[in-house]
């Protein structure tokens, strides 16, 4: 692929913020839980993109926007290989790959409709575990039930 | 140095091996001289959300044996629940008349949740299906006293192995102590794979049966549950397996001379009555080993021993 192509498949960006290596399928899945379809700054995304990583990914590049903390928990949930890429003038300024954070806190919904957090104004918190196959899982601190990537529900 | 002053316990995993048999320790000595009053002077709340016959009378009997008074209400229906009372602002209250509050509470994970707002120390007295503690502390108490160790012995588990919490606690607390594990349950009612992968963590053996008796000859514990109808959503699947782990007494015949028969209790026909004649029948002194348990926790959370 000839660099003009390439350029022509992703834009360059003045400044924002560029997610690649998204899980293609779970490409719509981040713009959502970002709430970007609300968000009134330029957004581009692409999907089934080829990679020679992922086979195909997914990449969305959101114009004059930085990510909090939260906010990258929540990509590191559903994506876990996504690499986020801050720009400021056309300038890369910050390339990491998101990680799974040891704890999140009032992000996700407990999905054990018995649990105090679903019932009463707590806050959920979740260790984020993995079970005897590697599995990522989610280990409510409260009603103690671990959940898989299926059942998380951000709030 | 007691490091169980001034503690919440909510969940068995809470405590260390070590803090376990602190416990049980001291509930040896209760057990020798259970009347000694130093809560004299001291206030125990018992909230109970929801109804609760065994729970609620034996920490009521540890608290009044060591001569404490006890403040609270039986059911949701006769507190401030009922008018809308947030669980943050009854405990907050309440933790102004009492210096510990004992509280049962049919929402899962409402025991940590008031531990964490609460000034004074919370005992778990079951929260939802989620943990139940105390009684497994006083499952451990009554094995211990019946075979002398809780080290390595051969448990057996029968009934309601998914739902049943006690089960559940009961697996975690005694892999600490080496046990090999023995699961006798209908095919739709078995442990659930969370607490089997506990076990295999723990470098520990598990076997599933599907008859009682193949398992029989080497239990040196056989710990009973109830099959509860309203854990089948379907109630033909009920009709079939709830008769189908009674234990009787001949069935005992084979069994070892230290094998002792326990149960969390209420018992519904899981255990036929000619069992309660047996030596091996355990349950209603596991009940009484229960009053014990309780008052060596709550002396040891007031830090009174």
């Amino acid at each position: 692929m000839d660099k003009k192509r390439k350029e022509l498949q992703v834009s360059a960006l003045r400044n924002g913020t560029v997610i690649d290596h998204i899980p293609s399928d779970k490409t719509f899945q981040v713009i959502k839980i970002l709430n970007l379809e609300a968000s009134e700054n330029q957004i581009y995304f692409g999907t089934a993109l080829e990679s020679k990583k992922f086979g195909k990914k997914g990449i969305i590049k959101i114009s004059g926007k930085y990510f909090a903390d939260n906010e990258i928990k929540k990509i590191a949930l559903v994506a876990p290989s996504a690499t986020l890429i801050e720009i400021r003038d056309y300038e890369v300024t910050k390339k990491e790959k998101v990680q799974l954070p040891e704890f999140v806190e009032n992000i996700v919904r407990c999905f054990n409709p018995k649990c105090v957090t679903n019932i009463q104004a707590v806050k959920t918190k979740f260790r984020v575990i993995e079970d005897h196959r590697g599995i990522m899982k989610l280990a409510c601190r409260y009603c103690e039930k671990t959940m898989g990537k299926e059942n998380i529900e951000f709030l | 140095m007691n490091m169980l002053k001034g503690r919440s316990l909510v969940s068995i995993t809470d405590y260390s091996k070590d803090e376990i048999i602190q416990i049980l320790d001291l509930a040896e000595e209760f057990e020798k001289n259970q009347r000694q009053k130093i809560l004299d002077q001291y206030v125990i709340a018992s909230l109970f959300f929801e109804p609760s016959t065994r729970t609620r009378l034996s920490f009521e009997s540890a608290v009044q044996y060591l001569g404490g008074s006890i403040i609270g209400f039986a059911s949701a229906d006769t507190s401030s629940v009922k008018k809308g009372e947030s669980l943050k602002d009854t405990i907050l209250t309440v933790s102004c008349y009492s210096d510990l509050i004992v509280m049962r509470n049919p929402m899962d994970g409402s025991a940590r949740y008031a531990s964490e707002v609460s000034p004074v120390p919370i005992i778990n007295a079951g929260d939802g299906v989620n943990q139940h503690p105390t009684q497994c502390l006083l499952d451990l108490y009554s094995i211990r006293k019946t075979q002398g160790s809780l080290e390595n012995i051969n448990i057996v588990m029968i009934g309601d192995l998914k739902y049943g919490r006690t089960v559940h606690s009961l697996v975690q607390a005694l892999t600490l102590f080496g046990a090999t594990f023995h699961f006798v349950s209908p095919e739709s009612l078995k442990m659930p794979s969370s607490v089997k992968t506990w076990i295999k963590n723990a470098g520990l053996e598990y076997h599933q049966y599907s008859d009682i008796m193949d398992v029989m000859p080497i239990a040196d514990i056989l710990y009973m549950t109830r099959i509860q109808g309203e854990r089948f959503p379907d109630p033909l699947e009920y009709e079939k397996v709830k008769n189908s782990y009674i234990l009787n007494k001949q069935m005992l015949e084979g069994s070892k001379d230290n094998m002792r028969v326990l149960h969390p209790l209420p018992r519904v026909n899981e255990i036929n009555e000619d069992v309660d004649d047996s030596p091996k029948a355990y349950y209603f002194q596991q009940a009484k080993n229960g009053v014990y348990v309780r008052q060596a926790l709550i002396a040891a959370i007031l830090d009174l021993k």
